[in-house]
């Protein structure tokens, strides 16, 4: 399989979905002309042209707007965010619009639509430009929210999204862009709603996505030199959740820690701990544990910074937790 | 008695002339009874923003579209979408939260909903649908058709942000949308002075943009049909966006519940007195299109027509409990509880 990266197998996703249908189209700030600023859109211009692929000016509302009436006319727009720290200026149109479009005309509407962009902690970028917005938008009948975590998921759930008839959140993380790994080439679909055991394991389960997988994954191989088997569950999908994967893993680990970017209060964690719990209470041999971003703003300092995220460490402390060793 | 003038010559035929009454009757007589249903029985719930008043502003422009344009409007939108053809059934179903009301008991007033008429719905956050409806023309120009969609926003909506971002866009696209903004003069209970720094919105909604303004008295049903058509033909051309100010008036208060003391009752009876419907009924008298007695048969019409929707209504069944999973998806709806 080739290896490439997460920022090319995203493009590689939009080329083809929009090589294939021609109502797929990508508008956001810099995504023609100066190939996007993360570079996901390079080359699209020139492959696609200008009535496909689409400068905005700097109008987040707007245009997230103009594609959600487009969607609703019949067309399968690709909206980027730069950041998703920038879609809190557009969110009355996908919360307000999007979601709710399809519910309060009676099933008339539909809004085939995907937000996408990079989210996340890249470092040094401070408050403004840090978000993790997830928690908020899987908060919400109607829309769809999806994190891949490596290339190959990045291709194949973008894909999905596009393909799907629901509005998608579909959130990128800035530090994954240059990270390398097989993905295959041409038709690729991963299935929306469906998470990846990304390592099997028998003791405790894992609960990650998106960036922190790494970390996560990075921790098991420290566990099972410890002699703890830690079975890591991408989740891929936030909304809807895959809650029988979770269970199944459960019901055969009965621990589980959460690992998340987010803060914790109100987070993604919470959510599936109380689901959890509230099925499968008696299989827990401990409480579910939640390893989050420390509860503060994000700090420009990179010391502070680090500080807050979940670490190896962390995630090694909180497993020794719920296993009891 | 309303006074027979209209700034515009003819721009219709007898026959449109007098459907475009009739519709003006039924959005009135629609809004009077449901406004008792309310009052009276607690048949209607929540929000009820009434249009009495404007019907000339959605009749005339809308009765000189095409039927496969799109019509987009606010919250105020029972005139829009009985204007475009809704059936005084589905919206009276709809008031009551019936199966059988035009957004099936979701929407409610402020979220009329009519695909097979292009009505694009009603919206209740101001300003929020003006992108709606850039995107749709943007979709009808990105597939090279020769559809346009019209978008009505109260002058209150002047002052969001959403809406300059979405003419900026419309007329650096140069996409077929014509904006109409109903100006009635108050948002919710704050006049356009207390709230708007310039007071010739043209020059914010149109100058700005170096899109064409042009602002009419809305109230004149035939000036709105033929300013509508020609915006309508420019933006069918590839010329790009319009911008309506349509001056018109609300009779009622912004919803149900506002007893209108910001402004003086002078101000409303003196509205009245040229009510437009009855200015558009005097003017097809004088052309000698329509007599007394036929227009009372239209009015006897109408009310039938409403009596019988509120019937239909009434018996209509309410959505079951099990459809509060409806229609949130187009994938099967997995409720995260």
């Amino acid at each position: 399989m080739p290896l490439i990266s997460y920022r090319e197998a995203l493009n590689q996703a939009m080329t083809e979905e929009m090589e294939r249908d021609d109502r797929v189209f990508i508008m956001g700030e810099e995504v023609a002309q100066y190939d996007g600023a993360y570079k996901v859109s390079q080359g699209m211009l020139k492959k696609f042209g200008a009535r496909r692929v689409i400068d905005t000016p700097i109008s987040e509302e707007g245009f997230a707007g103009i594609g959600i009436g487009a969607a609703m006319a019949g067309l399968r727009p690709v909206i980027e965010f730069m950041t998703f720290s920038f879609s809190l200026v557009a969110i009355d149109q996908i919360v307000n619009n999007a979601a709710n479009m399809r519910y309060m005309s009676g099933g008339q509407f539909a809004v085939p639509i995907v937000f996408r962009g990079s989210s996340g902690m890249a470092g040094c970028l401070a408050a403004t430009h840090s978000h993790r917005l997830e928690a908020w938008y899987a908060h919400i009948p109607g829309l769809t929210v999806m994190m891949p975590a490596t290339p190959a998921d990045a291709k194949g759930m973008l894909k999905s999204a596009i393909r799907s008839d629901d509005p998608v959140i579909f959130m990128e993380h800035e530090v994954l862009y240059p990270e390398r790994g097989e993905v295959p080439a041409g038709e690729h679909l991963v299935p929306i709603g469906k998470a990846d055991i990304k390592r099997p394991g028998s003791d405790v389960t894992l609960i990650t996505y998106s960036r922190s997988l790494k970390t996560t994954l990075a921790a098991a191989t420290q566990l099972a030199d410890e002699g703890i088997s830690a079975e890591v569950i991408d989740l891929r999908t936030i909304r809807p959740l895959d809650l029988d994967t979770l269970l199944h893993s459960i019901i055969k680990t009965h621990r589980a820690v959460i690992i998340e970017e987010d803060w914790p209060y109100c987070g993604v964690g919470a959510g599936i701990a109380d689901r959890v719990t509230q099925r499968v209470f008696d299989e827990l041999d401990a409480p579910i544990r939640r390893v989050a971003t420390k509860d503060a703003p994000v700090p420009y300092n990179r010391a502070l910074e680090d500080s807050m995220l979940p670490s190896v460490p962390r995630i090694v402390a909180a497993v020794h937790d719920v296993v009891y060793r | 008695m309303a006074q027979a003038k209209t700034e515009a010559k003819p721009v219709v035929n007898r026959t449109q002339a007098l459907v475009w009454l009739r519709q003006m009757m039924l959005i009135r007589r629609f809004e009077e009874r449901a406004e008792m249903l309310y009052q009276k029985g607690n048949k209607i719930g929540g929000f009820f923003h009434q249009y009495s008043g404007q019907e000339p502003v959605a009749v005339g422009s809308i009765g000189v579209l095409r039927e496969d344009d799109y019509i987009i409007t606010a919250y105020r939108d029972h005139g829009h979408a009985l204007a475009r053809g809704m059936s005084a059934r589905a919206g009276m179903s709809e008031l009551l939260g019936k199966v059988t009301g035009c957004s099936r008991g979701k929407g409610g007033s402020m979220h009329f909903f009519d695909v097979e008429k292009g009505f694009l719905g009603g919206h209740a956050i101001v300003g929020s649908h003006v992108p709606l409806a850039t995107g749709v023309a943007f979709a009808l120009k990105y597939r090279g058709e020769d559809r346009v969609c019209v978008c009505y926003f109260g002058e209150g909506a002047i002052n969001q942000g959403s809406v300059h971002e979405a003419l900026n866009m419309a007329a650096l696209w140069k996409l077929p949308v014509i904006y109409i903004v109903e100006n009635n003069q108050y948002a919710m209970g704050t006049s356009l002075e207390r709230s708007t720094a310039v007071l010739d919105l043209r020059l914010r909604g149109a100058t700005a943009y170096g899109i064409p303004g042009i602002t009419i008295n809305g109230n004149d049903i035939e000036l709105m049909a033929k300013t509508t058509r020609e915006a309508a033909n420019r933006a069918r051309g590839g010329e790009g966006p319009t911008f309506i100010e349509a001056k018109t008036y609300r009779y009622k208060g912004h919803s149900i519940s506002d007893p209108g003391k910001y402004r003086l009752r002078e101000e409303l009876d003196s509205a009245m007195k040229n009510d437009p419907i009855m200015v558009y009924q005097n003017v097809l008298k004088q052309r000698g299109w329509i007599d007394e007695e036929t227009a009372d048969k239209m009015r006897d019409e109408i009310k039938t027509e409403v009596e019988e929707a509120i019937a239909f209504a009434e018996h209509s069944e309410p959505p079951s409990l099990d459809q509060l999973y409806e229609d949130i998806t187009v994938a099967p709806f997995i409720p995260q509880e």
